[in-house]
């Protein structure tokens, strides 16, 4: 059971918080779309990265104030190295070290 | 009071002014409060507690605490039976009922024993290897397999306890109260930090309990527990938790505790407090105090009732006053077993022996047993063991000198008791838990805790730290307990590290495996590493023959560390044997993950009270009374109960449904809709927000009217449905399906917050808010007319797809004039407290035009009537617009909302996708299973090509005959044709329509 810090509410029990899909996926515009082949628009539709080590995703504090935000996680150690607010850029982590 | 003939006259921490009474396999015993199920039966002499695994060798008690692989109990009666408890740790009360295991007709008579003369014929990988062929025999050797398996019996009734669950965080969680744990809870708790000590025994003090010439602080072991207990429970922010197993190691320091909170009381009917509670803790720092585990030595025949580990005999003699026999040997590699050499013999058992495999011990523990003149051994080994329902005696022999064989002068001792100890294996399983590795310590010849995980705050101390010096381990646990809560910010106040003078120092210990026999291994005797699943040396032998040389493969081979005990006493015995035999390290062999939990846990706790009706809330409509005074039969929805159908005295189901469609298409009817989802949307980005969530335009709809809309996933499919309304330019009233009320919600935020955060639009559940009756028939409007005076009715002002604002009943209500039944309808709401008198009143003015009240079932045939989808029903997730022919609902001008790119997909523009159409059987009165799969050409026998199942079928009383929706492959390009559906030895022939089977021309709706 991870503990993980919403950035709006603090420290909570991972069993109040959602998790969503891995972050930063920009939802292409219609004028980009149109030209996107199928295999590209399945590209953005389906396909997520399945990384050993520092991922990036977004969390819900469903059982709290219901915001989303971004978290940066280590899938083997479960080690959450940062949380950030949506819209913010993924934060640099030195990813060798860990 | 009868005798307890191996019980000491005096010392142990039992109050022998408090006899209790209790049972073993029918016959009455006594012990007393303090003892164990275990040390009590040792007090009055029985040693044969059990039958093994596989074997059904006669077995006793092994050890004194939660390792126990031999005395499984099942423990209790009827509805509260529980199998495979520890005797060890059952806590004796007054009436206590257990019953040994594995065993019939009896413990000292037992057939199953057969399995040990033809055990040559059942080695390891048996089964594996017997029943593989021919493939169809596993069918019939299955029942005999599974009637064999197993050694207690589950309850059959339901368990009549509560259970609990509990959420607590802390500074400093400490596991194992053991000198360690208490020094460090002492050093925390006097700094101010917030600690909770746990224990798995009775009482807090570990290994202390079981000394008797320590003395700590200047005083008795005894005495310095109860005082570090004392000042514990003194301190405001210490929760001290006996009786409680922390059997689960979480990610960031989430740690998983059960507390027996009754069970030492035995059962107790209504109890106030739970039987047992499972606790949740989230701690800054965990300290694992859990001690170590003595390892057995492996000789020949080790698994005689009366083979027992050197230090649990010290335990029971030293704390529950308890003989575990009145003649013993011991055998040791090391000098702690000469600490049960000088126990034993104080407390008044003959320790003939100890037979030690070193051939020149110096330590001064050594040196005080001879100086007691207790027969010292050296260089010697037990090769056998004489007793086959108890021990009678042992042969013992010269080792060679290389320590790998015996010399043949043997000499024989007769004894009761063969006391064996192999060293100390730190209980790493916590540690282990948090994913950090274990290492190999050649100085303790066992694992110790590797490197802690990054986000598992955590320190093993003491014992589980391969410390086992008294005094080492009370510094080191005061060391962890200041420098853990200094770490947290708490102050210097945590005193000095308790003293202890005078500990004898220990020679080396010497690593042996297997205590050599005068026969292979593998010929006469047993040597048993693993005895809860009865592998011995020869087994582990065997899999390195057969090629299963790494531990994951010789642990699936032959079983080992495995059931209940989980390896606890075997597991480095099996991983040193198969290291000797391919002469690589210990450590090369590999080392087992441990997972939780450290001992069984019931199903009960993790249950707590969320059963039954407590299970999921119960959510019920304001009018929810009402349903119940008028016979409503119910239904859930997702956590709603929905009236399902009203029937009147003597109807069916089908009679009640039939008449409440009826009722529908010929009168005015009523039905309870609050459960519907509602979403308030306000915002200037509103009318932007729904055009990119719906597939139609939503911009010009003007305020007072309301649109049906489809919401589709980004992948073109169809998500939910619903009516929205526009209340003012910028403020939206969203209904979504029953079910998909929270889906819609998070699904309008997840977008907003993530991909459009910059407009301005709110998003507010009001479900619960507006209470929703919707009335149903030609008559509504006549009846509504009778109720309000502000609110215009004809079809020039209040028109289909609107809605008004106004009074019924003499409280406000808003009247929204949309259908899900094709007639002339109006759904009212209103707020919860007014909707029971809203509806009343409509029944009660309702009642000269018959007024009906119709449940989920008549709805649902009345909306497929009109070939009206229900979101889930006729779609599941693979379904677009196009599919259900709803082509009309999307917005050709509009240049983007979620799903429009998907829809251009190769695939989902596929002419001959599976499309909704009707169908109709040939029979009318035959009504098609829902889910039936459909097929074009009819075979003798199934494989036959599917081309698409019924989605809904009802009988329909406005039509006269069966009706039902299906998904049909290319269905739409199909119409008139015949279609067949095998089901159950017959095939229903019928033929595909459009999906409309009532007033396809929608002349209805105005009434």
């Amino acid at each position: 059971m991870f503990l993980i810090t919403c950035p709006y509410c603090g420290a909570r029990d991972e069993h109040e918080f959602g998790y969503g899909h891995e972050a930063h996926i920009a939802r292409p515009t219609p004028a980009e779309y149109e030209q996107m082949s199928d295999a590209e628009w399945a590209q953005y539709l389906f396909m997520r990265k399945n990384t050993k080590g520092v991922h990036f995703e977004r969390w819900v504090h469903t059982k709290g104030c219901r915001r989303w935000f971004n978290v940066a996680r280590h899938t083997v150690t479960h080690e959450i190295l940062a949380v950030y607010e949506m819209g913010k850029p993924a934060p640099q982590i030195d990813t060798e070290k860990k | 009071m009868t005798a307890q003939k191996n019980r000491l006259g005096q010392g142990g921490r039992i109050d022998r002014t408090k006899p209790l009474r209790f049972t073993f396999d029918g016959k009455t015993y006594y012990g007393y409060q303090g003892d164990t199920l275990a040390s009590a039966l040792l007090a009055n002499g029985v040693s044969l507690v059990g039958r093994s695994f596989k074997y059904h060798r006669p077995r006793g008690i092994l050890s004194a605490g939660a390792e126990e692989p031999n005395a499984l109990i099942q423990l209790g009666l009827g509805d509260r039976t529980e199998p495979n408890l520890r005797a060890t740790q059952i806590e004796l009360y007054d009436g206590l009922v257990a019953e040994s295991q594995n065993r019939w007709p009896s413990l000292t008579t037992d057939f199953g024993a057969a399995n040990s003369i033809f055990q040559k014929f059942i080695p390891s990988g048996f089964y594996y290897k017997t029943f593989m062929w021919p493939a169809k025999g596993w069918m019939f050797y299955e029942k005999f397999i599974r009637q064999a398996a197993g050694l207690g019996k589950g309850p059959t009734e339901q368990d009549p306890d509560r259970y609990d669950k509990l959420y607590a965080s802390c500074d400093l969680l400490i596991i194992g109260a053991g000198p360690s744990g208490l020094a460090a809870a002492l050093a925390a708790g006097r700094s101010g930090a917030r600690v909770i000590l746990v224990d798995e025994q009775q009482e807090l003090g570990g290994s202390l309990l079981s000394e008797r010439t320590a003395e700590v602080d200047g005083t008795s072991a005894a005495d310095w527990v109860a005082g570090a207990v004392a000042e514990l429970a003194a301190m405001p922010e210490v929760t001290l938790l006996s009786r409680t197993v922390a059997w689960a190691y979480y990610d960031h320091n989430s740690v998983s505790l059960m507390e027996r909170v009754t069970d030492h009381l035995g059962p107790v009917a209504g109890a106030k407090q739970p039987r047992q509670r499972l606790w949740r803790v989230r701690a800054k720092e965990v300290i694992l105090a859990t001690g170590a585990i003595e390892r057995p030595l492996v000789y020949s025949d080790n698994d005689r009732p009366g083979c027992m580990l050197a230090s649990a005999a010290r335990t029971y003699v030293n704390r529950y006053g308890s003989m575990p026999g009145q003649r013993a040997v011991i055998m040791t590699n090391n000098d702690g077993a000469y600490r049960a050499a000088l126990d034993l013999s104080e407390a008044g058992v003959t320790v003939f022996a100890v037979v030690d495999l070193r051939s020149d011990p110096q330590g001064e523990l050594v040196k005080a047993a001879r100086a007691k003149g207790i027969e010292i051994i050296t260089g010697h080994a037990i090769t056998g063991v004489k007793g086959k329902l108890a021990v009678t005696g042992v042969d013992i022999m010269p080792l060679t000198a290389d320590g790998k064989g015996v010399t043949s002068a043997s000499r024989h001792i007769h004894c009761d008791l063969v006391l064996s100890s192999g060293g100390w294996q730190p209980t790493v399983h916590l540690h282990s838990q948090t994913r950090a590795k274990v290492v190999w310590s050649d100085d303790i010849q066992a694992f110790v805790p590797g490197n802690k995980l990054p986000g598992q705050n955590n320190r093993s101390i003491g014992g589980a730290h391969g410390v086992f010096g008294l005094a080492d381990c009370l510094a080191e646990g005061h060391a962890a307990g200041s420098e853990g809560a200094a770490r947290l910010g708490f102050g210097a106040q945590s005193g000095q590290a308790p003293s202890v003078s005078g500990e004898p120092a220990e020679g080396a210990l010497l690593p042996v495996w297997i205590v050599p026999s005068d026969k292979p291994v593998g010929q006469g005797g047993k040597h048993f590493v693993d005895y809860q699943n009865d592998v011995t040396a020869a087994d582990v032998m065997l899999a390195h023959r057969e090629g299963y040389r790494s531990v994951e493969h010789l642990k699936r081979y032959t079983t080992m560390g495995m059931a209940t005990d989980q390896g606890k006493t075997s597991n480095v015995n099996a991983l040193a044997i198969m290291a000797g035999l391919r002469n690589v390290e210990i450590p090369s062999v590999g080392t087992t993950t441990f997972r939780p939990p450290y001992t069984p846990v019931t199903l009960g706790t993790f249950s707590g009270i969320d059963k039954g009706d407590f299970l999921d809330p119960i959510r019920k409509t304001a009018m929810h009374q009402w349903h119940e005074q008028h016979g409503a039969v119910f239904e859930c929805v997702a956590q709603w109960h929905r009236p399902y159908y009203y029937p009147k005295l003597g109807e069916t189901m089908h009679d009640a449904v039939n008449r409440e469609v009826k009722a529908a298409r010929t009168g005015v009817t009523i039905v309870d809709a609050s459960t519907l989802g509602k979403i308030d949307i306000q915002g200037p980005d509103a009318a932007w927000f729904l055009n990119m969530v719906y597939t139609n335009a939503w911009t010009k709809l003007e305020p007072g009217r309301c649109r049906y809309g489809l919401m589709l996933g980004e992948d073109g499919m169809v998500f939910d449905d619903g009516v929205t309304s526009r209340i003012s330019e910028n403020h939206f009233h969203m209904t979504t399906t029953t079910g998909g009320a929270p889906r819609v919600m998070s699904w309008l935020e997840e977008w907003h917050q993530c991909e459009w955060p910059d407009k301005k639009v709110y998003f507010t559940s009001v479900t619960e808010q507006w209470s929703v009756m919707a009335l149903n028939g030609p008559l509504s409007r006549k009846l509504l007319e009778e109720l309000t005076t502000d609110i215009p009715l004809d079809d020039a002002t209040f028109p289909f797809m609107s809605f008004k604002d106004g009074h019924l009943a003499g409280v406000p209500v808003r009247i929204f004039r949309i259908s899900f039944t094709g007639e002339l309808s109006f759904e009212v709401n209103c707020k919860p407290s007014h909707a029971l008198h809203v509806w009343r009143a409509l029944m009660q003015a309702g009642e000269k035009y018959d007024i009906t009240p119709y449940g989920t079932e008549a709805m649902h045939v009345l909306r497929a009537e009109k070939g009206f989808i229900i979101v889930g029903q006729e779609t599941d997730g693979t379904i677009t617009p196009y599919d259900l022919g709803m082509d009309w609902i999307m917005a050709k001008s509009k240049t983007d909302f979620l799903g429009r790119r998907s829809l251009t997909r190769e695939d989902t523009k596929r002419p001959d996708r599976k499309h909704l159409v009707g169908l109709l059987t040939d029979n009318p009165n035959e009504v098609l299973l829902e889910g039936g799969q459909i097929v074009a050409h009819v075979k003798d026998r199934p494989p036959m090509e599917m081309i698409g199942h019924v989605t809904s079928s009802y009988y329909s009383p406005n039509c006269n005959r069966s009706i039902a929706l299906a998904l049909v492959k290319n269905g739409r390009n199909r119409m008139g044709e015949t279609v067949y559906l095998p089901y159950e030895g017959k095939v229903i022939p019928a033929k595909i329509t459009e999906p409309k089977f009532f007033d396809s021309e929608g002349k209805r709706i105005n009434g």
